[in-house]
């Protein structure tokens, strides 16, 4: 398995080498932050193109085709359209919270995508309370959608706001006791740790039926949190026309939408890492040849090939089932969810305290 | 115990879900590709392009020269022009057809017309690339 320390570390010492050490810290600081955010548009615009060509799949229609082969530059004309387009101020909203709502929800996004290890040694925020910090992080965006809604004045966005507010406070809870579970199981929170730890077998395996209550429980709570699939009422189309963003054009509203994509990639990316193994190979004791042969395949390839499976898992569901009522997703989560994540949670610890698991 | 039943049985009707799209993700497309595919491009047979008029070898149709199609359509569409012949056989004055003529341009397809004819003289073809430059060029001559 190769070790992008390698590289990170050629790097420092060459910088260090004809600079002080506070300027080249700070260069690879800048260089860290541009190259996270190149990678997290070009995640943007992976999705937004899995997104359409799922979708068509799922509804036996082929999708964009016209743009390039397979479509494939739709997503890039669609990006150009959108960044030529107006920012229209709204008469009478709230000036300076109306801008600001898009520029939270996007810190939020790119807080949490930072925490996803990509590969070894490819970890950005790496520290012993990593998990802490996502969850923490994430939740900002509730925020900014809050603020979005009430600043807009227009009273579809503000109840599309309040029904996301709800909604994603009590999901976060779900989410919380199934990686709460996970961490019991690993004993650790930094997720450059807990992606060691499945080095023989990732956790959905080693903690067999906690494990997988608890990645089912995840999935769901997941596309609860970013407010897509069967959840998506704070943007119910036929309801509220678009939900807490209906007053955004152009670029601000672009950061929405790119920040809804990127966080169903966090959310499927965190579940790679904490079920599926992050960027660990697949092992199958006994099976050595297969296990050398796993072994070549780089790491970054195995975690986007994790990542991006949850995403068909969530795209799945979404293009399924039809949206739920709020009493609906308030009742799934506060008389299902949670009561069985925490029997979950307490069966976990039995598991571990017995050592059952693997 | 309803509550657990509830649990397992809405479970179980969300699998059901999960299976129909399951099954829809990996099933051949319908989309078609309009202009690439106009060689194997293959319309339903029920699809009303334009009204024809079939001739067998010889170069004869079936129209009697009733004149039903053209009162049943609702647009004025069909136009016939017709001449009083005498039939050698009989040695009675008999209707024929000399002009058929059928406005593309106001046709609506409805069908009346062919569901009205006696002999079954015309029908719709599954033709659909109609477009032309001038009215004119849609007014066409049906018989030949």
């Amino acid at each position: 398995m190769f070790d992008f320390s390698i590289i990170t570390s050629w790097v420092h010492g060459l910088l260090t080498s004809w600079m002080p050490e506070g300027l080249a810290i700070f260069l690879e600081c800048v260089i860290v932050g541009v190259c996270l955010l190149l990678m997290y548009a070009v995640i943007a615009i992976v999705m937004i193109f899995m997104e359409r060509k799922v979708c068509a799949a799922f509804q036996c229609r082929l999708g964009p085709m016209r743009v390039g082969p397979w479509g494939t530059v739709q997503v890039f004309c669609d990006v150009i359209k959108m960044l030529t387009k107006e920012i229209i101020a709204i008469r009478h909203s709230d000036r300076f919270l109306y801008n600001l709502a898009p520029y939270i929800v996007i810190l939020a996004s790119v807080l949490a995508f930072a925490c996803l290890p990509v590969s070894r040694g490819l970890e950005i925020l790496d520290f012993n309370v990593g998990v802490f910090f996502l969850m923490a992080a994430s939740s900002i965006g509730v925020v900014g959608i809050l603020l979005a809604g009430w600043s807009s004045n227009n009273k579809y966005s503000l109840i599309g706001a309040m029904r996301s507010g709800a909604q994603m406070i009590s999901y976060e809870l779900s989410i919380g006791l199934s990686i709460l579970t996970i961490v019991v199981l690993t004993d650790t929170m930094q997720f450059s740790e807990i992606v060691e730890r499945q080095a023989d077998g990732w956790f959905l395996f080693k903690g067999h039926l906690p494990a997988l209550i608890a990645f089912v429980i995840y999935l769901i709570a997941g596309n609860a949190e970013v407010n897509r699939g069967p959840f998506d009422l704070p943007e119910a189309e036929s309801e509220l026309t678009a939900g807490y963003h209906t007053e955004y054009s152009g670029m601000h509203f672009g950061l929405f939408y790119v920040a809804e994509f990127v966080n169903l990639f966090i959310i499927s990316g965190v579940a790679a890492t904490i079920f599926l193994g992050g960027w660990m190979p697949l092992h199958i004791p006994g099976w050595e040849g297969f296990n050398t042969v796993m072994d070549y395949i780089p790491g970054f390839v195995w975690f986007f090939a994790k990542a991006f499976f949850v995403v068909w898992l969530l795209m799945w569901i979404k293009w399924t089932f039809p949206r739920l009522r709020i009493d609906q997703i308030l009742t799934l989560e506060w008389k299902y969810l949670v009561p069985i994540g925490l029997v979950n949670l307490l069966l976990m610890v039995i598991v571990v305290v017995f050592k059952l698991h693997f | 115990m309803s509550y657990v039943k509830g649990l397992f049985h809405g479970t179980g009707t969300l699998l059901t879900g999960l299976k129909v799209t399951f099954k829809e993700f990996f099933t051949p497309k319908v989309t078609e590709q309009y202009p690439e595919n106009r060689a194997t491009l293959k319309m339903y047979d029920r699809y009303c392009g334009e009204l024809t008029m079939p001739h067998d070898a010889e170069g004869h149709n079936k129209c009697i020269a009733c004149g039903l199609c053209q009162t049943n359509c609702p647009n004025g569409t069909i136009r016939l022009v017709t001449e009083m012949v005498t039939d050698p056989a009989t040695g009675k004055a008999k209707k024929r057809l000399v002009r058929y003529e059928y406005d593309l341009g106001s046709c609506m397809f409805c069908h009346l017309c062919v569901n009205g004819c006696p002999t079954g003289a015309i029908r719709f073809t599954t033709k659909f690339e109609h477009a032309v430059f001038t009215r004119e060029k849609l007014v066409k001559q049906l018989n030949r």
